[in-house]
């Protein structure tokens, strides 16, 4: 979707301000939201993409006024509410009207498994997907697609052309994904001229990558 | 932590801790889990794994080849893998390339080598800025680029992490691992500085 998240390319946010010697966590509520969402994420009833759907599914006024943990914040919670696993009364009181499934339960993440589970990660590549259409050196444009959903396909590289500088392997198809729907496509590491992107001022050999999947592309 | 009651919370610390009790009351969450991940990644995982990874392949050729070729399974010898670094990918600086990496979609970043983020590749600033002005960026960290550099910017749109290697700073003949490892900075593997050698005020000296 066209949403606040998208920001590649857009001005006006000013300078970039780093904070010298910065904590990993500036708040307790910071540490607990970090941990809520990874621990809420093994009960295994949404996908990473899912997610990342639901952050950018907002009001972009919203989306731009909100801190990183907040936008996580109200991840988690509109997840667990479409889940049907927590209602609006229960999140608003942090009092249980009625307990969980029991199958739900059981998949609670225990403490002596978060290093195990933080070892394995998710398993982002598919063994079987759609044949490779491209190939290194092949020039591709990425399509002119608009989805309501989530895309990887920033707006700043629709319509634009660029080569395939690598051909990483078949992931699951983050798109799709989000939508439930687990298929294997090719994803490539596509180079794009910044001339190409952002005009004759940009420095000549300047050049930004970004990795797309097979379905984003057409030959060019 | 001190606890001041509940009058002094924002609403948005109203609102985990109530999110946290309910997932607790409900057996979905336990407290225990919670403190643990927190644990991790603000003791065990960060950039010191990644600058351990870049003083190996600034010492050992092979290891530099297998790290640019195979990235995944060479950072994975030194031990370090796992959630948001399943599939990593390095790009080496050097005289006439100089790479940065963004996220310009959200917050993607190599977990298992640099931990979690700073707040400031998280920001809009940057995840907008990085991709139309990297040279602007780069001034504003105080690194130069000149004209005659490649400036390339690795748009982390999937489910590859990026790793920068830095070039190895001038007077660090004859340094091991760990000496070499205590000059690289998060802010040099993400590409936003270069590191600095010892008689530079590099982080080792």
């Amino acid at each position: 979707m066209n949403g606040a998240h998208d920001m590649g390319g857009m001005q006006g946010f000013g300078p970039v301000v780093a904070e010298a010697d910065e904590p990993v966590f500036h708040a307790e509520w910071e540490r607990r939201m970090f941990a809520l969402q990874i621990a809420t994420g093994a009960l295994g009833r949404w996908n990473i993409d899912m997610g990342r759907a639901v952050r950018e599914n907002q009001s972009p006024a919203r989306y731009l006024a909100s801190s990183y943990y907040e936008i996580w914040l109200y991840g988690v919670s509109t997840l667990l509410l479409q889940a049907g696993i927590v209602t609006p009364g229960e999140l608003a009181s942090g009092v249980a009207e009625r307990p969980a499934e029991p199958a739900l339960r059981e998949r609670r993440l225990p403490p002596e498994r978060v290093a195990p589970a933080l070892a394995r990660g998710d398993k982002f590549r598919m063994e079987e997907g759609k044949p490779a259409r491209f190939a290194v050196g092949d020039a591709v444009r990425v399509l002119n697609r608009h989805p309501e959903g989530h895309t990887r396909a920033p707006r700043y590289v629709r319509g634009h052309v660029g080569t395939v500088l690598r051909d990483h392997g078949l992931f699951v198809f983050a798109d799709a994904s989000a939508r439930g729907e687990k298929i294997g496509r090719h994803c490539y590491g596509i180079g794009f001229l910044a001339r190409d992107l952002w005009g004759d001022e940009a420095p000549v050999r300047d050049r930004v990558f970004v990795d797309l999947w097979d379905d984003h592309l057409e030959p060019a | 932590m001190a606890d001041h009651g509940h009058e002094h919370l924002s609403e948005t610390e109203l609102r985990v801790r109530a999110l946290e009790s309910l997932l607790v009351e409900k057996g979905l969450v336990d407290p225990a889990t919670l403190d643990a991940l927190i644990q991790t990644y603000e003791t065990r995982i960060g950039p010191r794994n990644g600058a351990r990874v870049v003083a190996r392949a600034w010492l050992e050729p092979d290891y530099r080849d297998w790290l640019l070729s195979d990235a995944s399974a060479a950072i994975a010898d030194m031990g370090y893998a796992g959630r948001q670094g399943e599939s990593m990918y390095v790009v080496e600086n050097t005289p006439v390339v100089h790479n940065l990496v963004v996220c310009t979609l959200c917050s993607c970043y190599p977990w298992p080598v640099l931990g979690l983020p700073p707040v400031w590749y998280k920001s809009a600033p940057y995840r907008s800025r990085a991709v139309i002005d990297p040279r602007g960026v780069l001034r504003e960290f105080g690194t130069a680029v000149g004209d005659e550099v490649e400036v390339r910017v690795w748009d982390s749109t999937a489910e590859l992490r990026h790793l920068v290697l830095p070039e190895r700073p001038g007077g660090t003949a004859g340094m091991d691992l760990e000496s070499l490892a205590g000059l690289v900075t998060r802010n040099a593997m993400i590409g936003v500085e270069k590191v600095a050698g010892p008689r530079e005020g590099g982080r080792g000296a």
